[in-house]
């Protein structure tokens, strides 16, 4: 257990609308070893974002809270951190990247300024030292011309530069844990796999532990170790890459994998799972996916499954295994 | 090619005149209005400020052998009651009313913009106290507010040479509201960005987010409205003065200038004391309103009216 980076258990995060409360994150439990790189997955709105602002402690207290569980980083719970203390450790122990780079940076500031801010901020190095920092931090995130894009504004580089340099920003404490909350999701194609490779690469450099936010099954392939599926604000299933990708068992996992086109194998439609996310404000007690589950059976209808470990290491909420293991 | 080369060095070494500042320069530079005002207003403040060097009248002040001439050679305006050349009194008063309306102007967008900024930015208790304050003065009718003011100074018997500094004060006491107000509402909105989630998640204090992240977001509301203020005070300010209330004599302002007309016999023998300082302040105000509209335009398309 020493070497967990992060422990969540029995995240609980609503949310406050006009339909009512919503729970964003519900009874989320996981943790991330050092070192490993975590994937949330799961479609829109299923809570994977809210997880992310949860950690960061960014869930605006108008519009919602942490109503339950702990938030464990290196053994400090951080829901029960003093605003000071939790603002030393943001942008210095734990930082993260935001899904849109363009919007992500401030539009009057230049991109060096940016980059020296958490430096002098966390760092308490002088203004030249945190350039020289801020210069090295170009280069290491794969762009050249060091001191011309110093100087420049977000608005005169791409997109895709942008995220390097979201990426540099987010590097420039050595953090020992990067959330990532769709990093590639703004990028077109090209440019996400030369992200991933950059944060795959920078992770392994420094032994840093990430926490990686998609719904882009390719994406969780290339860099996950471990993934957790999400659905409704649920975890559904779990367990590391290699299994899950071999042996889905819950049934939305499995959609999730059919519905990926695969390369060398003309299919005339891709598969799709049918129907919608349910309302989160008017949930009852069953199985959340059971409307647009295959296999639905009674039970599902009635009461919803406990998440449990299956033998080789995977973990799944579904009363299709429930039997098996209870006969 | 090489010439290009040389651009870049250029834009290299100067990071803050970025392409950004470049565009509003050019699209200011269009606009023919804005520059006449520009034009006039760099006049008036010429005459108002070096044209007093120029005078022979400035030391001598009253001149009972001399009163009530209308314009000649010698006094190219004529002289009041009390001798004074008109000329050299409208560019005295001009370095008062235009000092006057430029502080007022300072003060309130410092108010203002401060107290805009608190409000917007940490919400809550903060926001409504200000915000409530700001409404009452709002709800109050500027110009009896502004005579009730001046009427208790006139009580306290202020020594005329800090009345200007007090009259400064009465006008952005009456100008921060809107201001605040407009800033508090570019701050709420600002702060829904994305980017400054970002400074929450870096961990950064309150005071960089304020000065570093916010305060350059809204500098371009902040000058142009302020030089849109700069008219309005400077209105004001003549508007007290014209009652009495503002400068007093023996300093000159504009408006303390046009009480003669208050006067039938000067108002019809001898418009060179009511007219000239009139034209003044219609002139310095409308200048000052074209430049406004103008760096208005420049710096935010989007807000011009069509």
């Amino acid at each position: 257990m020493g070497n967990t980076v992060l422990d969540v258990k029995n995240l609980l995060t609503q949310y406050y609308t006009n339909g009512g409360v919503i729970k964003a994150v519900d009874d989320v439990s996981f943790s991330i070893p050092k070192g490993q790189t975590v994937c949330l997955v799961g479609e829109s709105g299923c809570g994977k974002s809210a997880v992310a602002m949860s950690i960061m402690g960014l869930i605006d207290g108008g519009s919602g809270g942490i109503k339950n569980g702990e938030i464990l980083f290196e053994g400090k719970d951080l829901l029960k951190l003093k605003k000071h203390e939790l603002r030393q450790l943001r942008g210095n122990d734990i930082s993260m990247i935001f899904q849109e780079p363009m919007t992500s940076l401030n539009p009057v500031l230049t991109i060096g300024g940016q980059i020296m801010e958490p430096l002098m901020e966390h760092e308490l190095i002088s203004k030249k030292e945190a350039k020289k920092r801020a210069l090295e931090l170009i280069e290491l995130v794969g762009i050249g011309r060091a001191e011309e894009i110093f100087n420049s504004y977000p608005h005169q580089l791409s997109g895709g530069m942008l995220q390097r340099i979201m990426i540099a920003i987010a590097l420039a404490c050595s953090p020992n844990l990067l959330i990532a909350d769709e990093p590639t999701t703004a990028l077109d194609v090209t440019i996400q796999a030369q992200i991933l490779d950059l944060l795959r690469s920078l992770k392994e450099q420094r032994d840093m532990s990430m926490l990686l936010i998609t719904h882009d099954l390719g994406v969780v392939a290339e860099v996950a170790d471990y993934v957790i599926v999400m659905y409704a604000g649920k975890v559904i299933e779990e367990g590391p890459v290699v299994e899950l990708f071999k042996n889905p068992k819950h049934p939305y996992t499995k959609g999730l994998l059919k519905a990926k086109p695969v390369i060398n194998q003309r299919q005339e439609e891709l598969y799709t799972i049918a129907g919608q996310v349910p309302n989160l404000a008017t949930l009852t007690p069953s199985c959340y996916f059971s409307e647009r589950c295959e296999q639905c059976m009674a039970i599902c209808k009635e009461q919803m499954p406990k998440i449990n470990d299956l033998d080789n290491g995977q973990r799944v909420a579904c009363w299709l295994y429930e039997e098996v293991t209870t006969v | 090619m090489e010439s290009s080369a040389v651009t870049l060095e250029k834009n290299k070494k100067l990071p803050r005149s970025s392409s950004l500042w470049r565009q509003i320069a050019r699209r200011f530079l269009q606009n023919k209005m804005s520059l006449i005002g520009l034009a006039f207003l760099i006049f008036i403040i010429l005459f108002s400020f070096i044209g007093p060097f120029f005078s022979p009248y400035v030391n001598l002040g009253v001149d009972p052998t001399n009163i009530n001439q209308s314009p000649s050679a010698q006094h190219w305006l004529g002289t009041d009651k009390l001798g004074r050349d008109v000329l050299t009194r409208l560019m005295l008063a001009g370095r008062i009313s235009l000092l006057v309306g430029l502080g007022a102007m300072v003060m309130s967008v410092v108010i203002g913009g401060v107290l805009g900024i608190i409000s917007g930015f940490y919400r809550g208790i903060v926001d409504q106290i200000i915000m409530r304050i700001a409404d009452v003065l709002m709800t109050l009718p500027g110009l009896p507010l502004l005579f009730i003011m001046a009427a208790i100074l006139s009580e306290w018997k202020v020594p005329t040479e800090y009345r200007i500094y007090i009259v400064m004060l009465m006008l952005s006491i009456v100008g921060w509201p809107g201001l605040a107000r407009l800033v508090r509402s570019q701050i709420l909105s600002l702060s829904e960005r994305q980017f400054m989630q970002a400074t929450e998640a870096l961990g950064l204090r309150d005071t960089r987010k304020l000065f570093k992240h916010l305060l350059p977001n809204i500098i371009p509301l902040l000058i142009v409205s302020g030089t849109l203020s700069v008219g309005g005070a400077i209105l004001s300010e003549s508007t007290l003065s014209f009652f009495g209330l503002g400068v007093v004599p023996p300093d000159a302002s504009w408006g303390n200038m046009i009480t003669s007309a208050n006067s039938l016999l000067d108002f019809q023998k001898r418009p060179w004391l009511w007219v000239p300082p009139g034209l003044a302040i219609f002139l310095t105000v409308i200048s000052i309103n074209l430049l406004g509209d103008g760096l208005r335009d420049a710096i935010d398309p989007n807000m011009r009216r069509r």
